[in-house]
């Protein structure tokens, strides 16, 4: 083993697995440092469940390897497994247990002595605010609180790794940045993987995002970065009166501009404007369409959000 | 070893607190009682338990007793220890815990087990009731129980292996409770044809292996029955668990 190898705590390489004849991942590649939190974004069915059910080791991959802290996700199951702490996307709780028991028994099953756990009870019980609900059936919590107790199984034994699938689906708004606010503060000690398609929630929580479609990666970056590289086709809008029929080709001739199109054409005429990466092309803009005796009105950088880079990153046409 | 330990000790508070193990074990204990008050309606009360192992005596062969109702109410039992986990969806929390799969198994046969001596236990009453009123035959009472145990076992490591199989509890009962027939009736099936299938038929059936521990008879070739074929149920529900994760 490398030194190098011992910066990243997780190491997956070209994990592929088959569910059926289409692959559910297909050579996903990625490795994940030491107290980072990591976000997989894509739509559903992308893969992203079964790429944690693999780091989780709940099933092998078809192909492909998975170290954890050096050691096979396959070879060395249960010692990896010893180190991750994990949420399941639906939450699965035994519904007939009090939350005390329920955790007692999770915290057991991963051979915590009778004394941590009564401590990291107490501890995790406070940190997912879980006092007022510690001897309630977890068959009558509500899906919020049944989610802060998934999370407190997660965390109970002090894994290396947090593995969350999902972790803030079906809950409440108010829940919502309850948990991300958790999860960044256990992001501060631990690893975090977590999954997600909501993108503002990534985009908050996580240091770097992968963007998984189809099984595949297609673009690994921090959220910024993300944004600015996907500016490559950043969009201007320019609003002009007193057009001529000059201004359009005078337009598409000034350098970085990909792409010119008439969008409103009433009294005032809108044109978006394509520009290639790295060109700020705004004062050549302007200066061409007051040269060519129009009235400029208003200018605007139309950047993508999130949103769209996303809608961009996993439609089939790619980006 | 902790991880077995919890799963056992969370099986059975999960037998004792759920309404099932009670309506189970409430069913048992009227079962079972209606064969021991057949038993002292004897004609020729000999003080014994016949009624209560094996049923009814239609001359050539018996039919009922604790043997027959076992066999209805230990895939009672059963079914839900790895059924409901798939269906909850907790099996992939108890998958991905550092816990062997094997310890998975054990600790729910273990704890379904346990329940069991639990239940048998409380049928102990009878047999008091014979020595505390008669003078019976002790040798065959005490053969008889430690079949009822081994026999019990069994019943439950088929429980356990179909529900492993899938994830609904009423189709694991009901594959059990199939399987269970099936070896129950062998037996009966014996007599129609001879030879070797008949002897290979009777030497499957669970009911003539059962037979000789109520006579008073304890033959290690039963005991070595009871056993393999428990064990061997056992290990198919670890193997079958194991795909889980390669399916």
């Amino acid at each position: 083993m490398t030194t190098e190898n011992l910066d990243f705590i997780i190491e997956a390489d070209n994990l592929t697995h088959y569910y059926g004849p289409q692959p559910a991942i297909d050579n996903v590649d990625f490795k994940v440092q030491r107290g980072e939190i990591l976000g997989f974004l894509g739509p559903n069915g992308a893969g992203k469940t079964t790429t944690m059910r693999i780091l989780t080791g709940y099933m092998p991959p078809t192909r492909g390897t998975v170290q954890i802290d050096g050691m096979d996700i396959v070879k060395d199951s249960l010692e990896c497994r010893k180190k991750i702490g994990y949420l399941p996307e639906t939450v699965p709780l035994h519904t007939d247990m009090t939350v005390k028991n329920y955790l007692s028994f999770m915290g057991s099953l991963r051979g915590m002595s009778r004394r941590s756990i009564n401590d990291q009870i107490n501890n995790v019980v406070e940190i997912c605010r879980l006092q007022d609900y510690y001897k309630t059936i977890v068959g009558k919590l509500s899906k919020g609180y049944r989610q802060r107790v998934g999370i407190a199984q997660a965390i109970l034994h002090e894994p290396e790794i947090l593995v969350m699938d999902e972790p803030t689906i079906g809950i409440d708004p108010i829940q919502v940045v309850e948990t991300r606010r958790l999860i960044q503060d256990i992001g501060k000690q631990q690893t975090v993987v977590l999954s997600s398609h909501i993108l503002p929630e990534v985009s908050m929580v996580c240091g770097r995002v992968l963007i998984i479609n189809q099984g595949q990666i297609v673009a690994e970056d921090t959220p910024d970065n993300l944004a600015t590289r996907l500016q490559a086709t950043q969009q201007i809008l320019v609003e002009i009166t007193n057009t001529n029929t000059k201004i359009q080709p005078v337009l598409e001739n000034i350098e970085g501009v990909t792409d010119v199109r008439r969008i409103r054409d009433s009294e005032n005429t809108t044109f978006e404007i394509s520009v290639a990466d790295g060109y700020d092309v705004r004062d050549e803009i302007s200066r061409v369409i007051i040269e060519n005796n129009c009235s400029l009105l208003s200018i605007q950088l139309n950047s993508m959000s999130l949103e769209q880079i996303f809608l961009k990153l996993t439609t089939t046409e790619g980006v | 070893m902790r991880g077995l330990r919890a799963i056992i000790t969370k099986e059975i508070l999960s037998f004792f607190t759920s309404p099932t193990g009670y309506i189970v074990g409430m069913i048992f204990l009227i079962g079972t009682g209606i064969f021991f008050t057949i038993d002292l309606g004897n004609p020729f009360p000999e003080a014994s338990l016949t009624r209560f192992f094996v049923g009814l005596d239609f001359g050539q062969t018996t039919f009922g007793g604790v043997t027959l109702i076992l066999i209805l109410i230990a895939p009672i039992l059963t079914m839900r220890l790895i059924s409901e986990e798939q269906k909850l969806g907790t099996i992939e929390l108890l998958l991905t815990s550092p816990v062997r799969d094997w310890e998975i198994i054990i600790g729910k046969f273990i704890a379904s087990f346990i329940f069991l001596l639990f239940m048998i236990g409380l049928t102990l009453y009878y047999p008091i009731l014979l020595f505390l009123l008669a003078d019976p035959d002790p040798g065959p009472i005490y053969s008889g129980y430690l079949g009822l145990i081994l026999y019990g076992a069994l019943t439950l490591s088929i429980g356990l292996l179909a529900s492993t199989l899938n994830s609904n509890q009423i189709v694991s009962a009901v594959v059990a409770m199939g399987i269970l027939l099936i070896l129950y009736f062998a037996d009966y099936a014996s007599t129609v044809v001879t030879g070797f299938w008949s002897t290979f038929i009777q030497e499957i059936g669970i009911k003539s292996h059962f037979d000789d521990f109520h006579k008073g008879i304890i033959d290690s070739h039963d005991i070595v029955y009871f056993v393999t074929i428990t064990l061997l149920f056992i290990f198919l529900s670890i193997r079958i668990l194991e795909s889980r994760r390669w399916r």
